[in-house]
């Protein structure tokens, strides 16, 4: 009934989107809302192929992403709030130490 | 002479016409040892008693036996006897080393070591406390040694390395006073002037070598070559005139005639051995070893050589006249009786007897003169005659000795030089050169004459020096004595009367037949007697100034500058090269061969500034390069670790879409 | 059959709402804005998955993210002073993060264009899916990655406290 390109489109969109955020934005936070938009985005690819091929396994692998989605937001937010104390500030490209 | 020692293999060829006994096979010997005395003297002289001379007497005096035994051979008839050794080859050269013994040979090795044993014995009292003693025999030894090479070599080679070290031995000897400048002055005018001589010789040997294609050096081969014609006539009358420019140069005929009077600056001994009898006959005994080669040449070159000797001879017997100092009166005696013998030469074939008969005689009483003269110096402290006189009841050994000599010299019956002297006119009279014969007549005249000026000053009349003269020691007396036994004796060896042996040992061609000519003998006789008159009278009581003086005026002046050749060459030749020459070819040396040097040093320098130039920025630059690189790429990489997690992410993205097109298109 | 269907039809509204909440959610200027945009994107999926026949999912959806997650997001703003109104919140690689979104979904349509062709006739049988069903196969068939991630949320779970945690003095 609903056909499947126009599902993984959307899909695709989220994605994209998603990845914008991930690399434009500057606030912490922004960052991982943006990968929850990337992890919905492959949601409801799962569920659309789920629908598809008739198969449950992808809604309960879409399950599990959503658990591991979850717990990554739970020790994301720690990190910054962490990060917070220590700089007094969440903007990501401040937090370069890593380099040359 | 090494050679010879180390080989008596049958390397080498021989060739003997007629019994050669024992002392010409080994003729060798007669070099040799005084070669090896002067080595001993020179390494152990100082260490001996007695300082050396003793290894130089008994080399001489067992050279002199030696030769003695040599001449018995030809007494006996023996005859020509060659031998030699191989040294080396260079292509088609082969060099030599051997001997070459005819009777030339036997009577130049007799004379030789003879008046050179009378010398040795000689110099033992002359030259005693002398500042180099032992460094004197060692020179003479060496000389010795020389001149028996050059008179035994039988290739040209060999023979120019004797007579090389002859030339080097006279100027030693020479300027044995060194400390005088006056002294070295003279030795190296010596050594430059017979130099000028030997230069052409050189090219004459030259020539020589070359008439044989250059294969041999070989006297014997050499002259045939030239003899069988297979050269043109212009060449061998160059040969012949180069060969002649060393006779001229070291038997001082005119020109190279002015280191002669100069040498009497070295010790008499010297100049009784060297300048008397032995290395100035050298050059006669040249032209008579190379004979064949004036004889090819031709009458040209003979008339050539017979005018210089004419100029010599009596050049010098007139300058003879003018002179105080009584070794320059026997100095240009003796340039006047080589003379003789050269003129003698230059009558050909006929003359080579008388003229080297003559070389024979003169030797002895030459060599006598001279020693008895150098007695006298001793005695009085001077050389010249102005300071002798009288010494005729002090010295009377030596008075007598000399006396017999001076009768030699003006060839006075029944002495050695009449003899010799008489040989030589009869020659001129049979070969028709009338002139010649004039000439040895005037100047037999005008020998006779000054020889007798010589001994009146010296010997008569009041004594008008310092000091109280005493005759000299037996060591010098002793030889005055035998070589006036031998002036007696020796002249009766070429006599007609008696078979003149001489001219069966010494001859060109053919055995020489001497024959007496009553006429020719009256005459010189007459000739010798008027010049004794003629000194007698003049100088039997001493005048000042000397009465020649008075008579000749302006001539005497000329007479006393030896012409003024000397000053000549000075001004001509020697101020030239030595001021402009000189200094031009210095100015060349500095400028343009160490500007060359210096030029090519600075090329390198300006060079080796390049390659640094290069080596710095090229190569370096390269290497730095190489670094910069780096460091730039590194530079431009450092931005890819920005520690910016989200750049990582972009270039994680970018990366996922470039593998999907490559694993979507490309696969 | 090259028709709209109802579903077909209720679900491009629903995508295109959800699309351009989510482009506001990484464009907004203000983050509380952000974040309630991305309220609204997540309860788009949610409806996406309820007409997909995923009942179950599209509940545990808004419970969990719309329900706990965003709430974490909000607090997490509160905590960490988020700046409201004031500079800008797009870092300097803007322009080439949009070009790489714009390259990731260029690409991935392209991909899915290949693949699945719109013009085909590929389209979906309504799949209904019921709660029992996905329970039975968590509970069967993935069990052991269920298990799994039960450890993963304890782990979360202390590592969060942990983090959380004061240093008690030096």
């Amino acid at each position: 009934m609903i056909r499947l390109p126009l599902v993984l489109i959307f899909s695709s969109l989220l994605f994209s989107a998603g990845v914008y955020g991930v690399l434009a934005r500057r606030n912490a936070i922004m960052v991982l809302m943006a990968i929850e938009l990337m992890l919905n985005a492959v949601n409801v690819n799962l569920i659309g192929f789920a629908a598809q091929l008739k198969d449950v396994g992808g809604q309960v692998f879409a399950l599990f992403v959503i658990a591991v989605a979850a717990a990554e937001v739970g020790i994301g937010l720690a990190i910054v709030i962490l990060l917070f104390r220590n700089r007094e500030s969440i903007n990501v490209d401040e937090v370069s130490l890593l380099k040359w | 002479m090494v050679g010879l020692l180390a080989a008596e293999t049958a390397e080498g060829a021989e060739h003997a016409a007629a019994a050669a006994n024992w002392f010409v096979q080994n003729a060798w010997l007669i070099p040799l040892l005084p070669f090896v005395s002067g080595a001993l003297i020179l390494f152990f002289g100082a260490r001996t008693p007695g300082k050396g001379p003793v290894y130089g007497i008994l080399a001489v005096f067992a050279s002199f036996v030696l030769s003695l035994g040599v001449l018995w051979s030809f007494v006996q008839g023996g005859g020509e006897y060659e031998r030699s050794i191989e040294w080396f080859t260079i292509g088609p050269l082969h060099l030599e080393a051997g001997i070459l013994v005819d009777g030339l040979t036997a009577v130049m090795v007799v004379v030789v070591t003879f008046v050179s044993l009378m010398v040795h014995i000689y110099s033992l009292g002359y030259m005693r406390g002398d500042v180099r003693y032992t460094w004197f025999y060692v020179v003479l030894s060496l000389f010795t040694g020389a001149m028996l090479l050059v008179v035994v070599s039988n290739n040209v080679i060999q023979l120019l390395v004797g007579w090389e070290i002859m030339g080097v031995c006279s100027y030693l000897l020479i300027g044995h006073w060194y400390e005088e400048r006056e002294n070295s002055n003279a030795a190296i005018k010596a050594f430059i002037t017979t130099r000028i001589g030997d230069v052409p010789m050189m090219f004459g040997f030259f020539a020589l070598i070359a008439a044989t294609g250059f294969t041999t050096t070989n006297i014997g081969e050499t002259t045939e070559a030239i003899a069988a014609g297979g050269v043109s006539t212009l060449f061998v009358t160059a040969a012949a005139l180069l060969l002649f420019g060393g006779t001229i140069g070291k038997s001082a005929q005119f020109p190279l005639h002015v280191w002669l009077p100069d040498a009497m600056a070295g010790p008499t001994p010297v100049s009784a051995l060297i300048h008397a009898a032995t290395m100035v006959a050298a050059g006669v005994y040249l032209v008579g070893r190379l004979f064949e080669v004036f004889v090819v040449a031709g009458e040209d070159v003979l008339f050539v050589v017979s005018v210089i000797a004419a100029i010599t001879m009596l050049g010098a017997a007139i300058l003879a006249i003018a002179q105080d100092d009584i070794k320059r009166v026997l100095a240009y005696s003796t340039l006047s009786q080589l003379a003789y013998m050269v003129a003698g030469l230059s009558l050909g074939e006929e003359g080579f007897t008388a003229g080297f008969f003559h070389l024979f005689t003169h030797a002895f009483f030459k060599a006598l003169l001279f020693l008895g003269a150098g007695a006298v110096i001793h005695a009085v402290h001077s050389n010249d005659m102005s300071d002798m006189g009288g010494l005729r009841k002090k010295m009377p050994i030596t008075f007598w000795t000399m006396l017999i000599g001076s009768l030699a010299l003006a060839g006075i019956v029944p002495f050695a030089g009449f003899w010799s002297k008489d040989e030589l006119l009869v020659v001129a009279n049979d070969t028709g050169t009338t002139w010649l014969f004039w000439m040895f007549l005037v100047t037999a005249f005008v020998t006779a004459y000054y020889t007798a000026r010589m001994v009146l000053l010296t010997f008569f009349g009041d004594f008008r020096g310092h000091g109280e003269p005493h005759e000299a020691p037996a060591s010098m007396t002793g030889p005055l004595v035998l070589l006036a036994a031998a002036t007696i004796g020796v002249g009766f060896l070429g006599a007609p009367q008696l078979g003149a042996v001489f001219g069966d040992w010494v001859y060109f061609g053919h055995p020489h037949e001497a024959h007496f000519v009553s006429w020719i003998a009256a005459i010189s006789t007459l000739g010798a007697v008027l010049g004794i008159a003629g000194g007698w009278a003049l100088y039997r009581e001493r005048r000042d100034p000397d009465p020649m003086q008075q008579a000749l005026g302006p001539i005497w002046t000329v007479l006393i500058h030896r012409y003024y050749i000397d000053d000549l060459y000075m001004a001509a030749i020697v101020r030239p090269i030595r001021d402009r020459v000189s200094a031009g070819v210095n100015w060349v040396n500095q400028n343009v061969i160490d500007g060359i040097v210096n030029g090519a040093a600075s090329l390198t320098r300006g060079l080796s500034h390049v390659v640094a130039w290069i080596d710095r920025n090229v190569i370096d630059g390269a290497a730095n390069a190489a670094g910069g690189v780096t460091g730039t790429t590194g530079g431009l990489l450092k931005y890819l670790q920005s520690g910016n997690v989200q750049w990582y992410a972009v270039v994680l993205f970018v990366g996922v879409i470039a593998l999907t097109i490559v694993f979507t298109r490309v696969a | 059959m090259n028709d709209i269907t109802a579903q077909e039809y209720a679900f491009i509204v629903t995508a295109v709402v959800g699309s351009i909440s989510a482009v506001a959610v990484v464009t907004a200027r203000n983050v509380v804005h952000a974040a309630l945009y991305l309220v609204v994107t997540l309860a788009c999926v949610g409806i996406t998955f309820v007409l997909l026949g995923a009942e179950f999912l599209g509940w545990v959806q808004i419970l969990i993210y719309v329900g706990a997650i965003v709430i974490l997001f909000l607090f997490g703003l509160m905590l960490t002073k988020a700046p409201i109104g004031r500079d800008t919140l797009d870092n300097q690689q803007k322009w080439l993060g949009a070009l790489v979104g714009l390259g990731v979904f260029a690409g991935l349509v392209f991909l899915i264009q290949d693949a699945f062709p719109l013009g085909d006739a590929v389209a979906e049988a309504g799949f209904q899916t019921s709660t029992e069903m996905v329970g039975n196969e968590i509970f069967t068939r993935y069990v052991l990655p269920f298990e799994a991630v039960s450890f993963l949320l304890l782990a979360a779970l202390i590592g969060a406290i942990v983090l959380s945690r004061k240093d008690e003095g030096n």
